[in-house]
């Protein structure tokens, strides 16, 4: 009885309130920003994951019918390697870093310190819960900080099991989930934090960002938007294919920030894209893709009416060269190819985040850069060509969060990479060291001595003091002797 | 229709346009531009005097060092790194990847938005503007209306030195911020109070534009007193000069406020008179090194500060104010109450509170229970009160035993945190300030795992699993059948 009332319990700004004094309490104590204090909590995650990783894979089979191997490979895996990483490289990452001091400030030493925030706010997305929520958070505590995190309730079973496993395995007094949808998230919003990172979309990235205006708390925003996908007619066609089609439906269908959202190549090439493209899909799901283990569902009915649409729309209907089942009852829809589709319709006006994929073609492939260039800055750009004149002007002229050339996705896993959006895809970035860094301070810190000052500082002014200055500033050691001895510039009276 | 308003969208059309011809993105175009606003400043030197001390009464010698000579500073800095700043940085990769290449590539944000503030009006508009020139932006400056001197100065000036297509001033007051805030930015620079960056970050939220707010704060000084006598004498001549000497204390990065333990306070008021004398003279009305506050508003806003009987009270030294030349001279003040606006609010002013401890350990606690600031200012030897400063107490930056001369490095990244803002520039940091980093990533259509692509299967996902450890040799036993 006495659970069903605490589930019951609304959290509300009061809740919300509370739970904030309570960890800024945690923090002021100095307990997170101990080297010993952050190797544990990284140490216990690795060990809840190791120790759960069937629930874990289960819950993301009920949120999103995630094959077990996607699981492993971009949830499971991803976060361990995040964790093992900071384990390895936190000793350095913590170390000041020193600065190089100018003559005008001499004599002193100079050093930037890392210093966690504070009291950190992460809210994550449905597509890749766990990893979304986790990532993230490695950042926070290697970098010292206390955090919540709110899960998303669009993938309530790994929010759940979320919720149970930090509690079971992290210091709560740091370290806690907060559940809930608009209401919790808003509540949580009017907080004072001393940094948040939000994953999710721009409408609701405005959201965040205009809270944390009130309070002057820096964020990240990691967004979306249309990654487009330009394929040149001499590339080695089955590697291509197989590693967009891995990028697009190997990744929870579709459903992924960084998955190719769809692909520009010319007239020409179109129908040899398509049909490798069709080969490699038989290859990867079987004839009848729906039936298929490895293809995961869309994740609820309200992203399925939403992908329905953008099929359905009268000038996209007619498009469809590849695919387009679909089972309602189980939310599912095959990996599904459009040629041609026009460029008002609404499926090449908002970000897919499902397994349509549109080819749209031109006459010659660098035409495809004006098409990009038009629409706001995406997350991800990819090109594939084996020329090296198109590769340098696609990296030299189209702005996009990160690039990959002849493969998609992969770039996310590189740790020594940033991973971020920039415009409409997103402010700020992490992964790696970049996580690290995105949730420190870097405080500068310079060292005087209180030896010998020159008087030259000091009012009242002269135009002898004026010259030395002068000399000073322009980083000239003679001219500042020279001015010293009474030589220089006549400039002032 | 307002002045402001009117060829707002055209002017705004035409920077977008620049920027997407390319033109600004050119390493030439950039060290051009450099360099013309290196001429800029060198030609009009004796006008920038001239129009600083008009809005400020800001002695030349002042003005040289904080408006000319930082600038100066940082436009050679940049002209010398400029290359190296801006090429792609290659990043390692793991085996895993073999076979392919990874870099950051820095790229220009765009179009972007430089709101300067008064109190250093020259150069809090022109060490934004490098940042943005040297990353390849096209910029809009909206220098501060309450310098208006110098607004006028940067209007008339700049387009006759900078590229007029890409670089742009607009004058005007809040009417015209608040018009240029409904604009999407690719970027928005801040400098001023946290009340406006406030309402900057609401509107660029709007667009989800990404902001740097060089804000204010109450900067402390804590003064421990266990140091040589004359080793004191620097100390407390250098607060004196990071408070006085600093636009008569209406700098971000000035002394605030001192805690010092209350045995020693007598003493610290006698070497803060001597300081004054020194640098002034000794009549209230001939202060001609001393800057005098920018306006009426804030000459008001200073004098109520001080109204307060419990304030006035704790006056020991100066406290007399010129109306009508809006001149306040140098004021010591001893205790005044913790609750009244002149403890609570960032002074901005020639008035300089001491608040006494019993033992100096206590300042710790006192600032890290409030809003943090822009700079904490310690004057100590003490080894363990050193560790305390940087371990408890949180700020922008840390200087030890001085003042302000942080702000001369190149290598130390400037800006605050919390409240004292959000974002650094100087130096290379104003160059990132106004960047992408984007990462590139190659590869080439040699060697593909076929473990990669569905079907899924135990094998790929073994497999998978250890090239996630980077366990090269269970890969290949798995190979080899011999892992399974």
């Amino acid at each position: 009885m006495e659970d069903e009332m605490k589930k019951m319990e609304r959290f509300d700004s009061d809740s919300a309130a509370s739970l904030l004094k309570e960890l800024r309490g945690t923090f002021a104590s100095g307990k997170t920003k101990s080297y010993e204090w952050r190797v544990q909590q990284l140490k216990n995650m690795i060990k809840m994951i190791d120790d759960n990783e069937r629930a874990i894979m289960e819950a993301l089979q009920q949120d999103l019918a995630k094959p077990r191997f996607e699981s492993f490979v971009s949830e499971i895996s991803l976060t361990k390697a995040a964790c093992n990483h900071a384990l390895k490289e936190l000793k350095h990452w913590m170390k000041p870093e020193k600065a190089k001091t100018a003559i005008t400030t001499f004599p002193s030493s100079a050093e930037i310190v890392s210093e966690p925030f504070g009291i950190v706010l992460i809210i994550s997305a449905w597509n890749y819960p766990f990893l979304l929520s986790l990532d993230p958070v490695v950042g926070a505590i290697a970098a010292g900080n206390s955090v919540v995190l709110k899960p998303s309730e669009i993938s309530p079973a790994t929010s759940s099991l979320l919720a149970k496993l930090l509690e079971d395995y992290l210091d709560s007094s740091a370290v806690r989930v907060v559940e809930g949808a608009v209401a919790e998230t808003t509540a949580l919003l009017e907080q004072k934090w001393d940094k948040i990172l939000y994953t999710g979309n721009g409408k609701v990235g405005r959201i965040v960002m205009a809270a944390a205006a009130k309070h002057l708390t820096p964020v990240i925003l990691e967004l979306g938007g249309k990654s487009p996908v330009v394929v040149d007619s001499n590339v080695n066609l089955k590697v291509s294919a197989r590693r967009i089609a891995a990028g697009k439906w190997g990744c929870n269908n579709g459903q992924a920030c960084i998955a190719p959202d769809y692909i520009i190549t010319t007239k020409a090439y179109a129908p040899t894209l398509i049909d490798g493209l069709k080969n490699i899909l038989e290859e990867f799901f079987g004839k009848d893709p729906l039936e298929s283990k490895d293809l995961s569902r869309i994740v609820n009915s309200n992203h399925f009416s939403r992908l329905a649409k953008l099929l359905d729309e009268d000038k996209v209907s007619g498009k469809i060269v590849h695919g387009g089942q679909r089972d309602e009852t189980r939310l599912m829809i095959a990996p599904t190819i459009l040629l041609d589709v026009p460029e008002d319709s609404l499926i090449m006006n908002e970000e897919i985040f499902g397994p349509l994929l549109p080819i749209i073609t031109v006459d010659k492939v660098e035409d495809s850069f004006d098409i990009i260039k038009s629409r706001s800055k995406p997350l991800a750009a990819y090109l594939f060509t084996s020329s090296k004149k198109l590769e340098k002007e696609f990296v030299e002229n189209i702005s996009a969060g990160g690039m990959l050339i002849n493969d998609t996705v992969v770039h996310l896993t590189n740790p020594s990479l940033p991973f971020g959006g920039v415009g409409e895809s997103g402010i700020g970035s992490y992964h790696g060291k970049f996580s690290f860094d995105a949730f420190s301070h870097k405080k500068a810190v310079l060292y005087r001595s209180l030896y010998g000052d020159a008087p030259v500082r000091y009012p009242p002014y002269t135009p002898g003091k004026l010259r030395i200055l002068r000399a000073i500033l322009d980083g000239s050691i003679i001219g500042a002797i020279l001015a010293l001895i009474g030589f220089g510039k006549k400039k002032l009276e | 229709m307002t002045v402001a308003e009117f060829g707002l969208g055209e002017r705004l059309g035409e920077l977008r346009r620049t920027f997407q011809s390319g033109t600004t993105r050119s390493l030439a175009w950039r060290k051009a531009q450099l360099q013309a606003l290196l001429n800029l400043v060198r030609d009009n030197e004796e006008q920038i005097f001239q129009v600083v001390h008009e809005d400020l009464g800001k002695h030349p010698v002042e003005a040289f060092r904080d408006e000319v000579g930082v600038i100066l500073k940082s436009l050679t800095l940049n002209l010398n790194c400029l290359e190296k700043w801006a090429s792609p940085k290659k990043s390692p990769l793991p085996l895993a990847f073999f076979p392919a290449t990874a870099e950051l590539l820095p790229e220009p944000l765009g179009v972007v938005l430089i709101f300067s503030c008064w109190n250093f009006p020259i150069s809090l508009a022109l060490e934004p503007l490098i940042g943005a020139i040297s990353a390849g932006n096209a910029a809009l400056i909206k220098p501060s209306e309450m310098a208006p001197a110098c607004s006028s100065f940067l209007a008339r000036v700049i387009p006759r030195y900078l590229d007029n297509k890409a670089i742009k001033v607009i004058e005007g007051g809040p009417e015209t911020g608040a018009k240029l805030l409904e604009e999407k930015w690719d970027k928005i620079f801040f400098t001023g109070s946290p009340r406006v960056g406030r309402i900057i970050m609401s509107a660029a939220a709007k667009h989800l534009t990404p902001v740097t707010l060089e804000l204010g704060g109450k900067c402390p000084v804590i003064l421990d007193t266990r140091l040589s006598s004359s080793e004191l004498e620097v100390a407390i001549k250098r607060i004196a000069w990071g408070k006085w000497g600093l636009c008569n204390g209406q700098s971000c990065v000035g002394v605030d406020y001192i805690l010092v333990e209350e045995k020693f306070a007598p003493t610290l008021i006698d070497l803060l008179k001597k300081s004054i004398d020194q640098f002034y003279g000794r009549k209230a009305k001939d202060f001609k090194d001393l800057t005098r506050i920018v306006n009426r508003h804030h000459f008001e806003r200073l004098h109520n500060l001080i109204k307060d009987p419990a304030v006035s009270d704790s006056i020991v030294h100066g406290g007399q104010v010129d109306k009508e030349r809006m001149f306040i001279e140098p004021t010591i003040l001893l205790d005044p109450p913790l609750e009244a606006e002149i403890m609570t609010e960032e002074i901005f002013g020639p008035f300089l509170p001491i608040i006494t401890l019993k033992n100096i350990e206590e300042s710790i606690e006192f600032v890290s229970s409030r809003p943090k600031p822009l700079v904490l200012y310690a004057f100590t030897k003490d080894e363990t009160l050193k560790r305390l400063v940087l371990s408890r107490t949180s700020s922008g930056s840390v200087t030890f035993n001085d003042i302000a001369v942080q702000f001369m490095s190149d290598d130390l990244p400037f800006g605050g945190i919390g409240q004292s803002g959000l974002g650094k520039y100087h130096g290379k940091f104003s160059f990132e300030a106004f960047t992408h980093e984007k990462a590139v990533l190659r590869r080439n259509f040699i060697f593909d795992l076929e473990s990669r692509y569905p079907p899924w299967s135990d094998f790929k996902l073994n497999f998978i699993r250890l090239l996630y450890k980077y366990d090269y040799f269970g890969i290949i036993l798995l190979f080899l059948g011999l892992k399974g």
